[in-house]
C-alpha cells in the first residue's frame, strides 16, 4: 500500500466485543476464504468458523451459526452457500463473488493438477494400491460423519427422523432411485411431518 | 442418453440440475453423481470414481471439488471448469436470494421448520454415500476392515482425518488391501 493511502483503507485493529466491527474488504474476503479453503483438508467448515468467528471476528458465533443452518438448508455444496451469503452480507455482489472464488479458485487449480496426473499416471500400479487404501479409509470417514449426525438424532429419540433417514438411505443406497425423484416425495413428506409435530408441541 | 451430444453441455446441465437438488451438501450428492457418472453416462468405472473420491478427499478444499475431477475425466480442464461452475453457481445464486429475502422477513417460523425436516434425509442421503462408496472401494476383507477401522477411529477420536487418509495410503502402498 503506497504511504500516502487515505487512512480508511488502513485495517482497524480487531475490537473483541463487537464481531462486525471491520467489514471486510472484497480483497480481504479473496484472502481470508482462500486461506480456509486450503488449510481444509476433508472439509472447510470448521475452519471457516475459525476464521471467520475467532480469527478475523467478522461474526458472532451465533451469527454464524444462523448463516451456515441457512445454507445447509438450501441445496448445494453448503460451504458455497456460505461463502456467497457471507461475503454478499458486507460487500454486496462483489462480495458474493470475491469469497466464492477465494473458496474455489485455488482448490480448483490444485484438484485440476491432481486429475491431469490422474489421468496420465493413474494406471501406474503403485499409485493405484495408494489411491486404493485412500479411498477405503475415505469412506470411514464419510461413514464415521454419518454416525456422528444420527447419534443427535437418537440423543433427541427422533423416531420419526430415523424413519425418513432410514427410507432415504434404502431408496437411494439400495434400491438406487434418482435423487430427484426421492427428494420430490421425500422433502414435502418430511416437511409435513416436521410442521404437524411442531404444532402439536407448540 | 445421447452419446452425440457435446460432452460440456452435458456436464453442464448434468451438474446444473444436481446443484439445486443436492440437499445436504456435496457429499450427499455422491449416490446421485455415482449414478449418473458410472451408471447412466459411462463417463467412468466403478473403480475410477472410487479413485476420484479418494483424491477429492486427500485435496483441500470443499468436498464438493468431486465434480472439478468428474469434469477432467471427461473433457479435460474445460470439462473441469465447467462442471466446477454448474455445480457451484445455480445453488450460490439461489442462496444469495434467499438470504436477502429472509433477511427482510426476519423471525419467520419456515426456515426452522424446513431445516429440521431436512436434517433427516441429508444423513440418510450420505449414509447411502457411504454404502455405494463402500461397495465400490472395499473389494477385499482387508479393505473393508481398513474402511471400518477408520470409521471408529474417526467417530471416537478427534484425530485429524489426513493422518487416516495417509495411513490407508500406506497400506494400499504395501499391498495389504
Amino acid at each position: 500500500m503506497p504511504p500516502d493511502s487515505p487512512p480508511v483503507a488502513v485495517p482497524a485493529p480487531d475490537i473483541p466485543e463487537l464481531a462486525t466491527s471491520t467489514p471486510p474488504g472484497l480483497i480481504a474476503l479473496f484472502v481470508a476464504f482462500a486461506k480456509m479453503s486450503l488449510a481444509g483438508f476433508g472439509g472447510v467448515l470448521v475452519w471457516a468458523r475459525r476464521g471467520i468467528v475467532d480469527q478475523h471476528r467478522w461474526m458472532t458465533a451465533d451469527e454464524f451459526n444462523e448463516t451456515f443452518a441457512l445454507c445447509h438448508f438450501l441445496p448445494g455444496p453448503n460451504i458455497v452457500n456460505l461463502s456467497v451469503v457471507f461475503g454478499s452480507r458486507f460487500r454486496g455482489i462483489p462480495g458474493g463473488l470475491a469469497a466464492f472464488a477465494g473458496l474455489v479458485g485455488p482448490p480448483v487449480v490444485i484438484v485440476t493438477v491432481l486429475a491431469a496426473l490422474y489421468a496420465r499416471y493413474g494406471e501406474i500400479d503403485a499409485l493405484r494400491r495408494i489411491l486404493a487404501g485412500v479411498s477405503c479409509a475415505a469412506v470411514g470417514l464419510l461413514i464415521s460423519a454419518v454416525f456422528r449426525m444420527m447419534m443427535s438424532l437418537i440423543k433427541r429419540r427422533d423416531l420419526i427422523g430415523l424413519v425418513i433417514l432410514a427410507a432415504v438411505f434404502i431408496a437411494v443406497g439400495l434400491l438406487r432411485l434418482p435423487l430427484p425423484a426421492v427428494l420430490l416425495v421425500a422433502s414435502p413428506v418430511s416437511i409435513a411431518i416436521a410442521f404437524v409435530v411442531r404444532r402439536g408441541a407448540a | 442418453m445421447n452419446s452425440d451430444a457435446n460432452p460440456i453441455l452435458t456436464l453442464a446441465w448434468t451438474f446444473g440440475l444436481m446443484s439445486l437438488f443436492a440437499v445436504g451438501g456435496a457429499n450427499a450428492a455422491i449416490p446421485e453423481m455415482h449414478r449418473l457418472a458410472v451408471d447412466v453416462q459411462h463417463w467412468m468405472t466403478d473403480k475410477q470414481f472410487a479413485d476420484v473420491f479418494a483424491i477429492s478427499q486427500l485435496a483441500p478444499g470443499p468436498n464438493v471439488l468431486i465434480v472439478t475431477l468428474i469434469g477432467y475425466s471427461v473433457a479435460g480442464v474445460a470439462g473441469a471448469l465447467v462442471a466446477t461452475l454448474a455445480m457451484c453457481g445455480p445453488t450460490a445464486v439461489f442462496a444469495y436470494y434467499v438470504s436477502r429475502l429472509l433477511m427482510r422477513s426476519s423471525h419467520s417460523r419456515w426456515p426452522a421448520i424446513i431445516q429440521a425436516a431436512l436434517v433427516p434425509l441429508s444423513i440418510g442421503l450420505m449414509g447411502a454415500s457411504g454404502l455405494i462408496l463402500a461397495l465400490t472401494a472395499d473389494r477385499t476383507w482387508a479393505g473393508a476392515l481398513v474402511t471400518a477401522v477408520a470409521a471408529a477411529l474417526a467417530f471416537a477420536t478427534r484425530l485429524n482425518p489426513l493422518w487416516l487418509l495417509l495411513a490407508g495410503g500406506c497400506l494400499g502402498f504395501a499391498g495389504v488391501i
